[in-house]
C-alpha cells in the first residue's frame, strides 16, 4: 500500500476558506440558507465551514445539521457487513430553505441521491446545493455533480481518498491511497 | 460489533449482551427516525414480512405491523381465527404454504412454548418470536430494559421487582434474562400460587410482600393477571389480589424514594395499579409503547440484514 499527498495542511485551509467565500457571494447572510453535513465525515468539513464562516466572515447565527443517510442507501443487504447508522440532527425546519449538502469527497454519487431521499423526510426544501471537498471525476454512478468543490482529482478504482481533519485525526490533510 | 450473533430472535437466553446494545443503539436512530414529519425510511424495501397471530393481540401485532411498515417492508397478516388452522392443517404447512409466496420474515405468536425454535428448524425465514405461550416475549423484554435506560440512564446495577402473575408470564422470564444480562438485580414478587416453584434457580430474589419489594427496588414492573390462562383458581378474589399486590398512590407516597412504574399492557385498571399510578409522572407505561416501535424497527433492521440476498 502506498500513499501521497494530494493536500497538506495549508492547501485545506486556503481551500476551506475559498469555499466559505464562495457560499458567502451565493447565499449572503445565510437567512434562508442551511448547511448539512452528511455522516459520517461530511459533518466534520461542515462543522469547520461553520466555524470558518462565523470566525472569519462574521455570519451570524448559521443554521447547521447533520444528516445520516444509512436507511437510505441503496446497498442494504448487498454488502458483508450491516450498515451501521450515525445520529442525525436537525433541529430547524427545512420547508423553503437553500440547503446546501456537505461531504469530504464525492465519489459515485449514490451517497447524495441517498441524502436527497433522506432529506425529504424533513420537508421540501426551495433548493439544494452540493458542497464537496475532493470530487473524483470520472466515477460517477449517477448524474450528480458538485455547486461548489474544494479541488478535482482523477482516481483509478483501486484508489481511495482519505481526508483527515485535525480535530479526528490530527492533521488537515488529504491522501490518494493505492490499495 | 455490528451484526447480531443470531439469524433468529426467538428468545432472550439466546442472545448475547452486545447483541441487545447493538439493538439498543439501531432503536435511539430509529427514535429520531420516528419523530420526523415523514416517519418511513426506504431500507426494507425488497423484504416480506408475515405477521402470523395464533393468539390474540393488539398492541404487539400494531407494533410490529407499524414498524415494518415504516422501514418500507411489505407486511402480510394472518390470525388463526379465520384460518385453515381450524380445519386441522399443521404448523409447518400453514408457514409453508406462507413462504411459498415468497416471504423472508415471520413474526410469529403462538399459544405453545418453543414453537418459533421448532419453525426455525424447520423453514428458511428469518423468525422473530412475538411471544410463544408462557415462556418468551423477547421484544417486549427489549423494550423494557430499553426503557428503563432511557428513563435511568442505565439498566445495570438497577434494581427491578416483576410484580404478579410470573407463573403465566412470558414477559416476566424474558425480562429476567434481558435485565440480569445487562447486570440488574431482579426480584419478583406475588402470590406463592403464582411463583413458580424453581423461580429461585434463575437468580432472582422472591418475596410475597409488596410492600417490602417496593422498598428494596428502582423499578416496578407490574403484569397483568392472566385470567384467561388460568384454569384454576390462583388466589380467592380480584379484590383480594389487588389489596395485596395492587399499587395505588397511598402505597407509592409512603414510600421514602421514587420509584419507576412499569407496566406491559393491557393494563386492568384498578387491579394491578390504579388509574392514577397509571396516569401519574412515574409511570412509563406509554414511553414503552412508543419504544416498542423503535426496538422493533431496530430487531427487524439488523435481522433483514443477514437475510442472503
Amino acid at each position: 500500500m502506498s500513499q501521497k499527498v494530494l493536500l497538506n495542511a495549508k492547501e485545506v485551509n486556503i481551500i476551506l476558506h475559498r469555499l466559505a467565500c464562495q457560499l458567502i457571494e451565493k447565499h449572503n447572510d445565510f437567512s434562508d440558507t442551511v448547511l448539512i453535513g452528511l455522516q459520517p465525515r461530511g459533518v466534520f468539513l461542515a462543522d469547520r465551514l461553520a466555524k470558518i464562516l462565523e470566525d472569519h466572515y462574521k455570519v451570524k447565527n448559521i443554521q447547521l445539521g447533520h444528516l445520516d443517510i444509512t436507511f437510505y442507501r441503496d446497498d442494504f443487504r448487498r454488502g458483508e457487513k450491516t450498515l451501521e447508522a450515525n445520529t442525525t440532527k436537525i433541529n430547524f425546519l427545512v420547508e423553503d430553505k437553500n440547503i446546501v449538502f456537505i461531504d469530504d469527497v464525492l465519489y459515485t454519487g449514490r451517497s447524495i441521491r441517498a441524502a436527497l431521499t433522506a432529506i425529504q423526510s424533513f420537508g421540501r426544501p426551495n433548493e439544494i446545493e452540493l458542497l464537496t471537498l475532493i470530487d473524483r471525476r470520472f466515477s460517477r454512478h449517477l448524474p450528480i455533480q458538485p455547486d461548489y468543490r474544494g479541488r478535482q482529482v482523477d482516481v483509478i478504482n483501486n484508489e481511495k481518498v482519505k481526508v483527515n481533519w485535525k480535530e479526528y485525526d490530527d492533521e488537515d490533510s488529504v491522501y490518494l491511497i493505492e490499495k | 460489533m455490528s451484526e447480531l450473533s443470531v439469524n433468529h430472535l426467538l428468545g432472550i437466553k439466546y442472545l448475547k449482551e452486545q447483541d441487545i446494545q447493538l439493538i439498543f443503539e439501531t432503536a435511539d436512530h430509529f427514535k429520531e427516525v420516528i419523530n420526523r414529519p415523514i416517519k418511513k425510511v426506504p431500507s426494507l424495501r425488497d423484504i416480506t414480512i408475515a405477521n402470523l397471530f395464533f393468539e390474540n393481540s393488539t398492541r404487539t401485532k400494531l407494533s410490529f405491523e407499524l414498524a415494518e411498515k415504516r422501514l418500507s417492508a411489505d407486511v402480510i397478516n394472518f390470525s388463526s381465527g379465520q384460518s385453515s388452522v381450524k380445519k386441522g392443517e399443521t404448523l409447518i404447512d400453514t408457514v409453508n404454504n406462507i413462504l411459498s409466496m415468497k416471504v423472508d420474515m415471520v413474526v410469529m405468536r403462538h399459544p405453545n412454548p418453543g414453537a418459533g425454535v421448532f419453525l426455525s428448524k424447520h423453514i428458511n425465514a428469518s423468525i422473530i418470536n412475538a411471544g410463544d405461550g408462557a415462556h418468551e416475549h423477547p421484544t417486549q423484554a427489549l423494550l423494557d430494559s430499553y426503557s428503563i435506560r432511557e428513563k435511568l440512564g442505565d439498566v445495570k446495577g438497577k434494581k427491578v421487582v416483576i410484580v404478579g402473575d410470573i407463573l403465566h408470564s412470558r414477559v416476566a422470564l424474558s425480562n429476567i434474562f434481558a435485565l440480569q444480562l445487562q447486570g440488574a438485580q431482579v426480584m419478583v414478587c406475588g402470590p406463592k400460587t403464582l411463583l413458580p416453584k424453581y423461580i429461585k434457580e434463575l437468580g432472582v430474589k422472591v418475596e410475597t410482600n409488596l410492600r417490602k419489594a417496593l422498598n428494596w427496588c428502582d423499578v416496578a414492573n407490574m403484569l397483568r393477571v392472566q385470567n384467561e390462562r388460568m384454569d384454576i383458581s390462583y388466589f380467592p378474589s380480584t379484590r383480594e389480589y389487588t389489596q395485596q399486590f395492587g399499587v395505588n398512590k397511598e402505597l407509592l407516597d409512603s414510600l421514602d424514594k421514587e420509584i419507576t412504574i412499569m407496566h406491559p399492557g393491557p393494563i386492568n385498571r384498578g387491579v394491578e395499579i390504579t388509574s392514577d399510578v397509571a396516569d401519574s409522572k412515574q409511570s412509563i407505561i406509554l414511553d414503552q409503547v412508543q419504544n416498542g416501535v423503535a426496538i422493533r424497527m431496530a430487531a427487524i433492521y439488523l435481522l433483514a440484514s443477514k437475510i442472503k440476498q
